[in-house]
């Protein structure tokens, strides 16, 4: 299988969630557990350029297929993807927990729709829980970053 | 939690498939996409022995027009229904009601043959395939059969799929003149507290056949024959909207849970019934 862009090769128990295959196999701890049955969101990830719920698929099911985790959407602090720089200005965390969630389910509605109304970013964050509440500021962000990725596509 | 460990098996063709099941029976449990029965593995409430995964037999992703039918192969996603416009063209109604279903990320993976065969009375594809007329085809090593949705549905979680079976393909009529759809849920995406679908043919501007269905009203997606008697025979408009609720009403007894009591849902038996059949007469037909 292929994550964030590196061919990668385990032997895994079948039982090992994804989640865990990526947190505790690969160190990936970007990727949150949260509800562990599919409800909370922390544990998005983009499965064929699609988000799933990792704590809900078998690490095992990822043979060959591609897995993007919040740690390809920066190389580090210094170069932060507009996505993250958008949730840092304008208060799109709090404790962080939802953060990697947030972050990928943001990046598949602006891959898709470039310049969502809050109506949209609120139905595409509708499985992405905030228990910080801090819903307000997400869809802030989620608005700042479809401005930040229209101006680096124009730059 | 996690998962309680289990053999894992990943056919590549359908045959390989049914072979497992022919093999392990009661002891295998079929993979798709894996949105209920993957949780319901991490909080052990099922433990299967074997886990048979369905996503590497490629014949299963096919959805396509066949005469007049939608047939919808096992690993078919609800984002697909969603999505397609192929799909849109003979069968608009799934794209509104894929819509219905969790967020985007429980769409790409769920699949709709998977909620037919995990048969939640509260899930929209069950009271779909009830309100048109779906064929659902269950194959077992050797052989196949077709079992209309009419007498698929048991009771709660419960179908006439036996152990050695795989459900292989839903098949939606696509020859409805219109159709409806209303659903409540408490927030976007959760189950349906009640949804109702309508199908109808409808010539000169009077119903001639109707099916009406329910989910969330009781123990299994149901129809309402004695509603489906009312609307026969009038015009699709605001007035048989109401007489078709008031009879729903009438012929339900819901359950009552944490999600609506069994008044609450009565109550809104007719409400989600007038307005499906409002959205049948707005759709025209």
């Amino acid at each position: 299988m292929k994550v964030n862009g590196k061919e990668t090769t385990r032997e895994v128990d079948p039982r090992r969630l994804l989640v865990d295959f990526l947190r505790h196999d690969l160190q990936l701890t970007g990727t949150h557990v949260g509800c562990e049955h599919g409800v909370c969101g922390a544990c998005t990830v983009l499965f064929d350029g699609e988000t799933v719920r990792s704590c809900i698929m078998f690490a095992v099911q990822a043979d060959g297929h591609e897995v993007e985790t919040v740690e390809s959407l920066a190389d580090g602090p210094d170069d932060l993807h507009p996505i993250q720089v958008a949730f840092w200005e304008n208060h799109g965390l709090q404790c962080g927990f939802c953060t990697p969630g947030m972050l990928m389910a943001t990046k598949e509605l602006l891959e898709e729709n470039p310049d969502p109304a809050e109506e949209e970013i609120r139905i595409a964050l509708a499985g992405n829980i905030c228990r910080c509440t801090g819903y307000v500021h997400i869809v802030s962000a989620v608005r700042a970053a479809a401005a930040g990725m229209a101006a680096e596509r124009m730059s | 939690m996690k998962p309680a460990p289990f053999e894992y098996h990943a056919p590549d063709t359908l045959a390989d498939a049914l072979d497992v099941l022919a093999q392990l029976g009661a002891e295998a449990t079929p993979l798709a996409g894996g949105q209920s029965l993957a949780p319901l593995m991490n909080l052990r409430l099922a433990r299967p022995l074997n886990i048979v995964d369905l996503n590497r037999i490629e014949s299963l992703s096919s959805v396509r027009v066949e005469g007049d039918l939608l047939e919808v192969g096992a690993l078919v996603r609800h984002s697909v229904m969603e999505r397609s416009d192929d799909v849109y063209r003979a069968f608009p109604v799934g794209r509104v009601v894929a819509a219905f279903i969790g967020y985007p990320a429980i769409r790409h993976r769920g699949t709709v043959v998977g909620s037919i065969a995990h048969a939640d009375p509260a899930a929209e594809w069950p009271c779909v395939a009830l309100a048109f007329d779906a064929e659902i085809t269950l194959a077992r090593a050797g052989s196949t059969r077709t079992v209309p949705a009419d007498g698929f549905f048991k009771t709660m979680l419960t179908t006439v799929r036996e152990p050695d079976e795989l459900i292989t393909q839903v098949a939606f009529s696509t020859t409805f003149d219109s159709w409806g759809f209303h659903e409540f849920a408490r927030r976007y995406g959760d189950f349906a507290v009640i949804a109702a679908a309508v199908a109808a043919r409808v010539s000169d501007g009077i119903v001639t056949e109707a099916r009406i269905s329910l989910a969330g009203a009781g123990d299994r997606p149901m129809r309402l024959l004695g509603a489906e008697a009312v609307l026969t025979g009038r015009s699709l408009d605001g007035d048989s909207a109401v007489a078709v609720a008031q009879a729903s009403v009438d012929l339900v007894e819901p359950l009552g849970d944490i999600h609506g009591s069994a008044g609450y849902r009565k109550d809104l038996v007719g409400v989600a019934v007038e307005r499906a059949v409002v959205d049948a007469a707005n759709r025209g037909g």
